[in-house]
């Protein structure tokens, strides 16, 4: 008979887009994380579990699955902190499709971090002088707040309105974009600003903040989106876009 | 949601708030007072200000809910932005209809 102390009963999502929750039991260890009862389950139950991770130590932003029904960081989601009662669910990240059991495709978010002109634009060329910045300047604050982003999905998989509209940016492309619009060296604001002001730019946002919630960063994309709403509305209404 | 049906709902928003409390404290006013239909017709018949007070709201709301529903039918009808665009557009002449009809009704002498 097991030990129900010694165990933990883990629904892991199998298939593709269409499949269904199977349940493994694990060994219950001290200090164990999310992503070691994954690996767990690879490794000595079923070696045809496909999963993603690469650092396992919060640096990568690979490994982010729904445990328990939220988006997280496995590597650093300590199992005695979720499992409720010794039990576990782990599915793929919501609102991406998914290819194999926990991977998703993550190529739709990185295309709209592109569609947000999320890549920096130099306004020098490398024989200039580089631009002095203040650290303690307003406009490099705001950026330095909203820097940290690496790229988990974390927040779009936790958004209800990337959810209902498949053209929403999404918090993170914007909250990028938030940084590239604050940063002085950047020589794309204004075609940045249209992009963001399109249809499905920050203007969808609900500010119900599940990002900044969620986001195991701390930062606050909500707070970066309202910062592009109103550049955009002054932009618009001064005829700059 | 683009900036620009951003900017019109937050400016016919903004058009509203002291349109609301004003409304509010009409209706409060109203029946406090006990004013009888006919008393308020007196008051109302052929008034430039209230015909502009009540017509500046029906505009101002047709246009943000108008907004307000394209906003809920796209992102929870299986309509694309036209479709959703275009049913929400026959609820806003609806609407500002409706708004019109009372507001004349009440107004002209």
């Amino acid at each position: 008979m097991s030990d129900s102390r010694s165990e933990l009963m883990v629904s892991l999502w199998r298939g593709a887009q269409q499949g269904r929750y199977e349940t493994y039991k694990v060994p219950l260890r001290e200090n164990q994380t999310v992503l070691d009862v994954v690996t767990f389950v690879q490794r000595h139950l079923d070696p045809t579990l496909s999963y993603r991770f690469a650092c396992r130590v919060g640096m990568c932003g690979s490994c982010a699955m729904t445990v328990n029904g939220r988006p997280r960081w496995t590597c650093r989601t300590h199992v005695s902190r979720v499992a409720a009662r010794g039990q576990l669910k782990i599915g793929p990240l919501e609102n991406l499709p998914v290819i194999k059991d926990l991977a998703t495709d993550m190529r739709p978010f990185f295309e709209k971090w592109q569609q947000a002109k999320g890549a920096f634009a130099p306004s020098r060329t490398r024989s200039e002088d580089m631009e002095p910045i203040r650290p303690d300047s307003p406009a490099r604050m705001a950026a330095d707040a909203a820097i940290e982003c690496i790229n988990c999905a974390i927040c779009y998989a936790a958004c209800d309105t990337v959810r209902w509209n498949s053209d929403y940016l999404g918090p993170a492309a914007l909250n990028r974009a938030w940084t590239l619009v604050n940063d002085v060296r950047d020589g794309a604001t204004g075609e940045r600003l249209q992009a963001v002001a399109a249809t499905g730019g920050c203007h969808a946002c609900h500010s119900h903040q599940s990002c900044q919630e969620l986001c195991p960063q701390q930062l606050n994309p909500t707070a970066s989106i309202a910062g592009l709403k109103r550049r955009t509305t002054w932009a618009y209404l001064k005829g700059e876009i | 949601m683009n900036v620009r049906l951003y900017v019109w709902q937050r400016l016919t928003a903004a058009i509203m708030v002291p349109l609301v409390l004003a409304h509010i404290v009409v209706i409060f006013y109203a029946t406090r007072k006990g004013l009888s239909a006919a008393d308020i017709l007196a008051r109302t018949r052929g008034s430039f200000a209230w015909a502009s007070f009540y017509g500046a709201f029906v505009v101002a709301a047709a246009i943000h809910a108008t907004i307000g529903v394209r906003n809920v039918l796209t992102e929870w009808s299986p309509l694309e932005d036209r479709g959703a665009g275009m049913l929400a557009g026959v609820f806003g002449v609806l609407l500002f209809l409706l708004g019109a009809r009372a507001v004349v009704a009440v107004v002209l002498p």
